[in-house]
């Protein structure tokens, strides 16, 4: 009875159990929203390139004259290019919160034997950001 | 909310010899207060089923044993509450730790793991040795702080279990490993950051992280492995760049405060 | 002694990157990607706009700013495909594509920031 059992079992080492492994599906990341989320930051660098692909163009239609910059705006309102900046405005500023929020972990500031709560060194990043983004936009706009 | 009086828990069951890949089993288990899903196994091998298999030990969140997946989250058993999760008729899923292979039932095959952990070197390593006569080594509590944080991990491998690099390749050294070098590599009696430079300092190693930061999150004694990786990254890349620059004078860039 | 891998080479490259796409981007994203097209904002005339680019620092600026962060994309997309779609055995053609296209990206605004003028 027991032979029989056996060996209607899959195949088995004798003396040694068979680990089950279970396999890692490619779809990891939609398994949970947490992975999702990270993904997600991940996936904004497609954006960081993409805009700077934008700059490239925009320096390269500078350099062609006037009415090549003056196409290379007319491009830029087209719907398409519109939905397509808001999308990476969107995850470039994701990009940014991320990147500051987890900054800190990486470089513990040690003040006279104690540690500095992360928000202090995540702080001085968003102030830096907010006066070069003031700084730039005067340059631009004056 | 009011706290239902029983709860379900569908546990994974694998048993080698029979199964090829594991099933569920369904159990009812009545819910107490101040019971803890260790408390429903517990229950379940007492009174129901005793071929039920899994680990556990302290039951009080120290010795690291019965870590396995609850609904999906990588928890110890002996400090998650059955009343979290007791109303709207709520089920419990009860599987093994992610990412490691299965033994049976809820037992996983941890030699992988200390394999990659005795890798890293975790102890005290000295240069030069200081003769019993000399007394103690002495350290303030400042240099107690620079990596208690990093001694408190307990080896409970959630953070493996949490850690999709892990999942997703097998030789990833892994966030414990990296944060128990971490811890010996700040401590002020160690003298070893060298020999570990290779291990860690490598895309098995640090490289292969990319900062998720779920292994900080599970962690039951608030080890943050993923801060003590973005560290060590910053501390691998001034070496590299002063192995790079001065190669001949280049000694591997101390840690220590 | 034990010599480290030179992944944080490119390591330093996506942290640097990083810090500047997170610092820079967002502004200019949001004048010349929004608020110029849909006209929020008055958006520069292209002689406002040449006089700026012919300060050499504008133009290394702006280098920086094209030449970084894919840096940083490349870093972060290598690895993303990775993890995400499972791809490591491909890492040598994974590697040169994404390091390839930074690196044009990069000569490309080096050439177009230097004969601007």
């Amino acid at each position: 009875m027991r032979q029989e059992i056996v060996k209607a079992a899959p195949a088995y080492t004798e003396f040694h159990p068979r680990w089950y492994r279970a396999p890692v599906s490619v779809y990891w990341w939609l398994g949970q929203w947490r992975y999702l989320k990270f993904i997600l930051r991940e996936l904004s660098s497609l954006f960081v390139a993409s805009f700077v692909v934008i700059t490239l163009l925009q320096v390269r239609a500078l350099r062609n004259g006037p009415e090549a910059y003056s196409r290379f705006q007319h491009w830029l309102q087209s719907p398409w290019m519109i939905a397509l900046n808001l999308v990476s405005f969107l995850f470039v500023v994701f990009h940014t919160i991320t990147w500051f929020n987890l900054a800190p972990r990486a470089m513990p500031i040690w003040v006279r034997g104690k540690r500095l709560p992360e928000f202090l060194v995540a702080a001085p990043n968003y102030a830096i950001w907010l006066v070069a983004s003031v700084v730039i936009a005067w340059f631009v706009l004056r | 909310m009011i706290m239902a009086d029983k709860i379900i828990l569908e546990v994974a069951r694998y048993s080698p010899e029979q199964d090829t890949k594991p099933c569920f089993a369904t159990y009812e288990v009545p819910v107490h207060k101040e019971w803890v899903v260790l408390d429903a196994l517990n229950y379940i091998k007492d009174k129901v089923d005793g071929s039920l298999t899994y680990r556990w030990s302290c039951r009080m969140g120290i010795c690291g044993s019965c870590g396995m997946m609850v609904n999906g989250e990588p928890k110890l058993t002996c400090a998650t509450f059955l009343s979290s999760y007791a109303h709207n008729g709520n089920k419990i899923r009860v599987e093994p730790l992610r990412y490691f292979p299965v033994v049976r039932d809820l037992v996983t095959e941890l030699s992988d793991f200390l394999v990659k952990l005795k890798k890293v070197k975790p102890w005290l390593i000295r240069k030069d040795t200081v003769p019993l006569s000399q007394g103690e080594f002495l350290q303030t509590p400042e240099q107690l702080d620079y990596y208690k944080q990093f001694s408190m991990c307990i080896n409970c491998t959630l953070c493996y279990s949490a850690c999709p690099v892990v999942g997703l390749d097998p030789k990833f050294v892994g966030p414990a490993a990296i944060a128990l070098a971490q811890r010996y590599n700040l401590d002020s009696r160690d003298q070893g950051a060298v020999e570990r430079i290779a291990v860690l300092a490598h895309p098995e190693g640090i490289w292969g992280c990319t900062f998720v930061g779920e292994c900080t999150k599970v962690c039951p004694k608030h080890v943050d492995p993923a801060g003590a990786i973005q560290q060590y990254k910053l501390n691998a890349v001034l070496d590299w760049l002063t192995s790079f620059l001065m190669p001949r004078g280049h000694n591997s860039q101390d840690v220590k405060p | 002694m034990a010599r480290q891998s030179d992944e944080a080479f490119f390591w330093m490259l996506f942290s640097a990157g990083g810090v500047i796409a997170a610092i820079l981007i967002p502004v200019h994203l949001f004048l010349f990607g929004l608020a110029f097209p849909l006209g929020w904002l008055p958006a520069p005339d292209y002689e406002r706009l040449m006089s700026l680019v012919h300060m050499p620092l504008v133009r290394v600026y702006l280098f920086v700013f094209c030449s970084l962060p894919l840096f940083h994309w490349a870093h972060r997309f290598r690895y993303t495909l990775y993890d995400g779609l499972k791809v490591k055995h491909l890492n040598e053609v994974i590697f040169a594509l994404c390091y390839g296209g930074a690196v044009a990206g990069t000569v490309l605004a080096a050439y177009l920031t230097w004969t601007i003028a």
